[in-house]
């Protein structure tokens, strides 16, 4: 035991020595917190793909010191194992940057590691409003609940061109906040809202709330259900009632058109309009070329969390970069406000107030192009902030 | 048993009880062990604080699964009822840990006592189906009361104080660690005391006989009532100690996750010994954090192969496969 601890000792020796003769830093550390299993892992996968794809070809070092990522499995929603994780990587790994994060209650729970040990961190997708408030150090790169459907709220009243419409959303936590979104934003833009049902997240038969929607004579019909099968669900449940998207606006956060859900929805789904941040059909020249470099290596298309892993080493390289390598919190965070770049989906930057993201969202409508169904955006809503923090001043 | 014969001649009910409560050297090199990790493994304390937790919940339901034979797939509906109440709590302003641990146990054996009076009617099957349901609505309550529980967001503003005034939960974990142990270490003490009691016995008595003990004189419900009650205050107070040391509670402490979990951690370590519990959660706990820091994509492959050798090999949990490693060992010498 004594000769190879003397051992380690000796190999240790010489490896600093090494470093030390050519005068390098020690690497940054990026402790990379993701939902690899349970329920949530294609998302981490997704994200994860897009960070490999970052790294490599931006190269593995930024503002003159080598990057080194630490991954780590949060598992589903458990706040208790995320705050472990992160105070982990913290006490032991000694990491500079907490990163990743998909679900809102672990990200919630690490902000208290971010604010004590004074971490900078990048929120790469978790989309409640309040994170960003519970630590002085961090930043998110993906956007707001509030942005998408406040923006779709109005939207709707005004450009929208609809006067009635009526709410469906799943009875939990992000379809009561898109619900509260949307309403808002669309009775403060004139709109009346003629009617709303929350159903059960679970397996609801849609039938008999379609119903409901269709009694009460809308103009338009805002859905909100989680990704999976529920959108192409829905969609059917409107076609049997004779609801065609086509004729009635029917509208709803990304998710209701999913490249899965229309996939599954077929034809149905023609005119569904919905408001995103990210698509991977987006007309620019640096999402051609992002996408085909995704697909290249990755068989599939990016989606939104692919985009937040990839602006996410963005904001970290860059803010690397401005700072020449500097790793404490509040050099970090300093570089990272006001942030400005162009994205993939986009031209994006960081409040400096907030520290939140400022980005252009996206209305879409499904249409048939070549033969494949795809969301086509027909307007743009520029430099929208979150609307939450806003009215919290 | 085997011990009746051991005790020979002299057997009383008496003396067979005071030989089981005698102190093994094992045990106390055992608990002396536990404060090994503030030494060893400083950077690992926040992970001992967890294990010590799940150790706590595992003995909790040792007392009803091992002992009384009442199986539950819904334990973490106290578990989650104990986080939630310390949680809730501390935000209007009562932010002592221990006075809060107390609180989350008196809320979830109150829940205890009045479900046990359903859990005493029923066995097997049927307790499979109840205790499952009793965890699902209350998960479905704290899903829908979000102005109460914060909902899926999770509880919000939770502030816990320094323990008794001094201690401040820290980043490395050395508080938690430490308090999660003594927790573990009290409520160990009382469940030992309790299972090497005649009440401990007769607890036996049902799980090998229910219709059996009334016809001797014991009433078997009125003692599954009250291990039942004691057990969903031991499951409040692991929760309640989850939510001060980690600050946060969300709707999967009343997942059924947490439940199938512990029950995982607990025929791994071996049911019906009490310290079986404590070993399976240190494996189970250990294992995971080891093979996702490895593989943190595919490691569950591993997790789900040591449980298929486990069971299929060691059929009494590593305890029990521990125990027959002694006594063939002093067998032979």
């Amino acid at each position: 035991m004594k000769q190879l601890s003397i051992g380690i000792v000796g190999a240790a020796a010489s490896v600093l020595a090494a470093t030390v003769s050519f005068a390098q830093q020690p690497p940054v550390k990026i402790g990379l917190i993701l939902p690899y299993s349970g329920q949530f892992a294609d998302t981490a996968t997704q994200m994860d793909n897009a960070i490999k794809l970052y790294v490599k070809q931006h190269g593995d070092s930024a503002g003159g010191r080598k990057i080194e990522i630490i991954r780590k499995d949060s598992g589903g929603i458990a706040p208790d194992v995320a705050k472990r994780l992160a105070q982990e990587l913290v006490v032991r790994d000694k990491v500079d940057v907490l990163t990743g994060l998909v679900l809102t209650p672990n990200a919630l729970a690490i902000a208290d590691v971010s604010a004590e040990a004074k971490k900078f961190t990048v929120i790469m997708n978790a989309a409640t409003s309040i994170i960003t408030t519970k630590s002085p150090y961090m930043a998110r790169v993906s956007v707001t609940t509030p942005m998408l459907n406040e923006s779709l709220g109005s939207w709707a009243a005004k450009a929208g061109g609809t006067k009635r419409v009526f709410s469906m959303v799943s009875d939990f936590g992000p379809g009561i906040d898109a619900e509260e979104g949307f309403m808002r934003a669309y009775k403060e833009a004139g709109g009346q809202i003629v009617g709303s049902v929350r159903f059960p997240v679970a397996n609801p038969d849609f039938a008999a709330f379609v119903q409901r929607a269709k009694d009460s004579n809308p103009d338009g019909i805002f859905a909100w259900v989680p990704g999976g099968v529920q959108p192409a669900a829905i969609g059917k449940a409107l076609n049997e009632r004779g609801i065609d998207p086509k004729k009635m606006k029917v509208m709803g956060q990304d998710a209701l058109a999913s490249d899965e859900a229309l996939a599954s929805q077929g034809d149905l789904a023609l005119g569904i309009i919905t408001v995103a941040n990210y698509d991977h059909n987006l007309a620019n020249k640096l999402n051609r070329a992002f996408v085909a470099a995704y697909s290249a290596d990755y068989k599939r298309n990016p989606d939104f969390f692919s985009i937040g892993g990839w602006d996410g080493m963005h904001l970290i390289y860059e803010v690397l970069k401005k700072t020449g390598g500097k790793t404490d919190g509040e050099a970090m965070i300093g570089a990272a406000k006001g942030m400005k770049w162009d994205s993939p989906r986009g031209p994006m930057s960081i409040d400096p107030e907030t520290r939140d993201v400022i980005e252009d969202v996206y209305i879409r409508r499904v249409e048939k192009v070549a033969g494949k169904l795809v969301n086509v955006e027909f307007d743009t809503i520029r430099s929208v902030k979150d609307p939450v923090k806003a009215r919290m001043k | 048993m085997a011990s009746e014969s051991e005790s020979g001649a002299a057997f009383s009910p008496r003396n067979f009880l005071a030989s089981r409560t005698r102190w093994h050297a094992l045990e106390i090199v055992f608990w002396l062990s536990t404060l090994l990790p503030f030494v060893l493994v400083p950077d690992y304390l926040q992970l001992a604080s967890q294990i010590a937790i799940a150790a706590l919940f595992a003995i909790s339901l040792d007392l009803i699964l091992g002992f009384a034979g009442i199986v539950s797939i819904g334990h973490a509906a106290y578990f989650g009822l104990g986080a939630y109440t310390a949680g809730i709590v501390s935000k209007y302003g009562v932010s002592e840990p221990v006075l809060l641990l107390v609180l989350a146990a008196i809320v979830s054996g109150t829940l205890g006592y009045v479900s046990s009076f359903i859990i005493s009617r029923f066995r097997h099957l049927a307790l499979i189906m109840i205790t499952l349901g009793i965890c699902l609505m209350l998960y479905e309550v704290a899903n829908l009361t979000s102005w109460l529980t914060g909902g899926a967001d999770g509880l919000q503003g939770i502030k816990i104080g320094p323990l008794l005034g001094t201690f401040k939960f820290d980043l490395y974990g050395k508080t938690a660690y430490a308090y999660a142990l003594v927790v573990l270490f009290l409520c160990f003490l009382v469940c030992r005391r309790l299972i090497h009691s005649p009440f401990g016995l007769s607890l036996r008595g049902i799980r090998e006989n229910p219709v059996r003990m009334p016809a001797i004189g014991a009433p078997s419900d009125a003692h599954i009532r009250k291990i039942y009650t004691i057990a969903a205050v031991i499951a409040g107070m692991a929760g309640a100690v989850l939510a001060q040391t980690t600050s946060t509670v969300s709707l999967e402490v009343l997942g059924f996750q947490r439940s199938a979990d512990v029950l995982v951690m607990l025929i791994l370590g071996g049911a019906g010994k009490l310290y079986g519990g404590i070993l399976g959660s240190i494996v189970y706990m250990v294992a995971r954090d080891q093979f996702s820091g490895i593989n943190p994509q595919y490691w569950y492959f591993w997790i789900g192969l040591m449980m298929v050798l486990v069971v299929m090999y060691l059929p009494n949990g590593l305890l029990g496969g521990l125990e027959k490693l002694t006594r063939r060992w002093r067998g032979k010498s």
